[in-house]
């Protein structure tokens, strides 16, 4: 399961007079991916070291500065005889480890097409922005890819709930390492060497922890079944945010005005900030199309001048 | 609804402790910011001095883990104090280093145009990454063109170990030809692990205090004899780098030559490796020799440099015709695809098959303002009151995306104020003024524009988010936290004090963990006629230590789904899979909560609580 792939392809017209040959070299290309705090930089760290161990030239590229912001995050892992360029040509990757769903299908386009290999942990990890949507029934903005549809598009590819087994083996925060092991079943390193690496980078109590969750991961892979995956598909996925019917239905706010008394609350307590205080500084709905009908003006107003009205709910 | 907790710090993680750089030479991944680091040491460079900015943070700290006997690793107020820092200990002998950010040599400029004319006594190198692509930044300006019009060398390395020899290099080449130098990094280059040979440090002897006021004091008389020898030492340059084999000439096809400089070397020789290819070591001055020979060795001759067409106009200059940007691109980050498509434009690759796997639009996911961030409930007050709001640089500008959606202007570090001050004198503007601007930023140019606001009586409110840290670039220490980039304990500058003795006469304090106060100091604030000041004091959640207090929880049964609390945009906060008359219920995400309570104060129904166990 070796995946080495030419990603030199050159297309240029040579000078036959040349001496020297044009380079021919071999460059593997890993991708991690994954959420801010997530682990994606210890383990391209991890693969680099080892990669250096091993004799190979190796580049590690990644984007800080937003990541702990809950951003997404990236890291190029390149090794060879000689590498330029510090990131993987789109469409190049031979392997792509993403340790969080939506993040592992963003950079899918990254993965070779031929003989790229995808490995991914389901967990979800649902940014505040997938959950925007506030009228009756939206959908959310996480991806809804499912497993099945994915692994069954991608030739090379497996997901595995990693979070959940780290959780099972009682060291809930080596999922990444049990990415890991599943990882090191595709390159061509010895599992010792992985593991001497693997002791050296994390923490000395949490040793033993990792390389058990390094052997899960291993293990995984090797047990693993495309066809025994898609049938028992309900379980692989975690949790996922079921779809609602979008429909419309748009409240009525009906705000009486002999009763307001200019106290603001609803004004302030709007989410969808669409209420304002008039010339005459009574309660007025100024963006209607922002209203979602969610009542928290109707429930706020000491003066009970606001009434609410939404289509029933079936 | 004011309810405000203690925040009761689980277990205190361990002061910072600084992993010390090895001073044998080893073979070791480094980042190209921690071999720049190298470079400084190796170079025997004796100060060093800078203000943290994404990409180029990490060379400071990184130098600051090298033996203190070696060298002073400082942060400095601002990125011209660094620059103005290194000067002083150049002119008295020592070999001296600064670095910042590409927008930070704007805030250096002033010193940097007039430092090239009185040159160097021990070597003085000036490291600075551009951000092509804007990852973190507020703009993608080309630094090589600063490095123009200072008439200062620039040097580009290409990756890690040239990152290293460029740097130590860059020190004899200042003495050598009496010169500032400047080290021009980029994100990419700055934030790539690679394989770096390190060596040894070479001490250096230091040298008399420079003593020539003719030399070194910029009155009109001695700059109009300096200027002149600007030039003669442009020609000095282009005749070293005409000989320096740090101008390098790959020989290749024929038919097609390529020029280029820095990392979009390492691009051309992954997509076009059999091409001729000189690499130049710098961009100004232009080695220009080999440029002619390398021209008229080749058909054609295409230059390929990120940003600014640089080279493409100095090449031009020399009369010679060559191509660059009419096939890439003058914005943005190159990458191999990029390159790729460019050459197969300039018609020497041929198309390749764009084939995916699969095609799925990407989802957004934009950063975040962190779970407890104690910015969001200032947003969310500033919001309350309708306030215009001219905002600074720092994690607060983040505060403009939904759904605080509350920043009117940023321009630049310390620009709010001054931002303010014209809305104010403008006079046509009916909503309250307010200014926000973070500790480090106002430290770093916030002060003069203050001092302003109260001179000319504009009547605006400062609201001053002192989070004991520069949180944006990843908590670095400044004056305001009293604490020195080696962690040596010093004095800490009393905001309130500061505020007040440039006469500012309305100055309160509030916590941003305590909205209703927040609310109700904007709101006197903003009747307050002239300059008020409100300062919000309340540390970062990540640094200097990691905050994690008892997580709260939206009790379900309670929860009416008006996800008011998720106007905080924190990400702590998600909808749970259960709904209330059709609107989806919220679930906090224990592992994220860090129990600030800011979203238990803004909820209507009192739905939620502490976790208790």
């Amino acid at each position: 399961m070796v995946a080495m792939s030419e990603s030199n392809m050159i297309n240029a017209q040579t000078d036959e007079s040349l001496k020297e040959a044009p380079l021919q070299e071999i460059t593997t290309n890993v991708l991690i991916v994954g959420v801010g705090g997530q682990g994606v930089i210890m383990l391209s760290k991890v693969l680099a070291a080892l990669c250096q161990e091993q004799g190979f030239d190796v580049k590690q590229s990644e984007v800080h500065g937003m990541a702990k912001r809950g951003g997404s995050v990236f890291s190029h892992v390149r090794f060879g005889k000689k590498v330029f360029s510090p990131t993987i040509p789109q469409g190049n990757a031979d392997i792509l480890v993403a340790l969080e769903w939506a993040e592992g299908l963003r950079w899918l386009s990254y993965l070779n097409p031929e003989k790229g290999v995808f490995i991914a942990d389901t967990q979800r990890i649902v940014p505040p922005f997938a959950c925007r949507d506030r009228r009756r029934y939206a959908t959310s903005g996480y991806v809804q890819e499912s497993v099945e549809e994915v692994i069954n598009q991608v030739p090379n590819s497996s997901a595995m709930d990693a979070v959940a087994m780290a959780k099972e083996l009682g060291v809930p925060k080596a999922a990444n390492t049990i990415l890991l092991g599943a990882l090191s079943t595709t390159l061509d390193f010895e599992v010792d060497n992985w593991k001497s690496i693997i002791a050296r980078f994390v923490p000395p109590k949490t040793v033993e922890a990792n390389l058990m969750a390094f052997d899960t991961g291993r293990e995984w892979i090797d047990n693993f079944d495309k066809q025994t995956q898609l049938e028992n598909s309900v379980t692989a996925v975690t949790s996922p945010l079921e779809i609602w019917p979008v429909e419309q239905n748009q409240a009525v706010v009906e705000i009486n005005a002999a009763w307001c008394k200019s106290c603001d609350i609803c004004v302030k307590f709007c989410p969808e900030r669409c209420l304002a205080l008039d010339s005459q500084q009574i309660a007025t709905l100024i963006k209607p199309e922002a209203c979602t009908g969610c009542r928290v003006c109707e429930r706020l107003c000491p003066d009970f001048a606001i009434n609410i009205h939404t289509p029933a709910v079936n | 609804m004011s309810k405000t907790t203690e925040i009761a710090v689980t277990s205190p993680p361990p002061p910072k402790k600084v992993k010390e750089s090895s001073v044998t030479p080893q073979v070791v991944p480094m980042m190209g910011n921690e071999a720049i680091a190298r470079g400084a040491w190796e170079a025997g460079a004796k100060v060093a001095s800078a203000y943290p900015g994404t990409p180029s943070t990490e060379i400071l700290e990184s130098l600051a883990t090298y033996p203190v006997e070696d060298i002073e690793a400082q942060w400095a107020t601002n990125e011209k104090v660094s620059y103005d820092v290194a000067t002083g200990a150049a002119l008295s002998g020592v070999r001296a280093f600064a670095a910042m950010k590409h927008v930070g040599l704007n805030v250096a400029a002033d010193s940097l145009m007039s430092q090239t004319y009185i040159g160097v006594n021990a070597g003085l190198v000036i490291a600075v990454c551009d951000d092509p692509g804007i990852h973190s930044s507020q703009n993608e300006q080309d630094t090589r063109l600063y490095a123009q019009l200072a008439m200062a060398p620039v040097l580009e390395p290409a990756d890690a170990q040239e990152a290293l020899d460029y740097t130590r290099l860059a020190f004899d080449i200042s003495e050598q030809f009496d010169t500032p130098v400047i080290l021009r990094s980029n994100t990419r280059l700055s934030h790539t692990r690679s394989l770096v040979k390190g060596g040894e440090r070479q001490e250096q002897e230091p040298r008399e205090f420079l003593s020539d006021p003719k030399k070194a004091v910029m009155i009109p008389l001695h700059a109009r004899m300096r200027h002149p020898l600007l030039l003669e030492r442009e020609k000095a340059l282009v005749e070293y780098f005409n000989q320096s084999e740090l101008t390098r000439w790959e020989q290749g096809s024929k038919e097609i030559g390529i020029i280029t400089a820095g990392t979009s070397y390492s691009y051309v020789k992954e997509v076009l490796p059999s091409a001729s290819i000189l690499k130049l070591a710098s961009s100004y001055p232009l080695a220009e020799k080999k440029v002619r020979e390398f021209c008229e060795s080749v058909d054609r001759v295409i230059v390929v440099e990120e940003l600014e067409p640089v080279l493409e106009n100095a090449i031009r200059l020399l009369g010679i015709e060559v191509e660059g940007k009419a096939f890439f691109p003058r914005v943005g980050e190159f990458s191999p695809e990029l390159v790729r498509e460019c050459f197969e434009k300039v018609g020497v690759l041929e198309p390749t098959s764009k084939k995916t796997v699969m095609e799925i639009p990407p989802m957004p996911r934009p950063p975040l303002l962190c779970a407890g961030c104690p910015h969001s409930s200032s947003y969310m007050a500033l919001r309350a009151i309708n306030a215009r709001v001219a905002g600074d640089i720092g994690c607060y500008t983040l505060a403009v995306m939904e759904p605080l959606h509350a920043l009117d202007t940023t321009v630049a570090m310390g620009s709010s104020i001054g931002n303010a001050v014209g809305i104010a004198k403008a006079g046509n503007e009916t909503r309250p003024i307010v200014a926000t601007i973070g500790d480090s930023t106002f430290l770093h140019a916030g002060i003069p524009p203050l001092i302003d606001a109260v001179y000319n009586q504009a009547n605006i409110t400062v609201l001053l988010l002192d989070n004991h840290t520069t949180a944006m670039t990843g908590g670095q220490e400044h004056a305001g936290t009293g604490v020195t980039l080696r962690g040596e304990k010093v004095e800490r500058v009393d905001f309130e004090k500061l505020v007040r003795s440039v006469g500012v006469k309305w100055v309160r304090k509030t916590d941003s963990y305590n909205l209703g106060h927040v609310y109700q100091m904007l709101n006197e604030a903003i009747k307050f006629r002239g300059v008020s000041v409100i300062i919000s004091d309340r540390p970062c959640v990540l640094d200097p230590q990691k905050i994690k207090g008892t997580p709260y929880e939206a009790i379900s049964k309670a929860c009416t789904a008006c996800q008011g609390c998720m106007n905080l945009g924190c990400p702590a906060i998600h909808w749970s899979d259960e709904l209330y008359d059709g609107h989806h219920k919220v679930y906090i995400n224990p592992d994220q909560c860090m129990g600030c309570s800011l979203c238990a104060q803004v909820c209507s129904e009192n739905a939620i609580q502490l976790v208790s166990n």
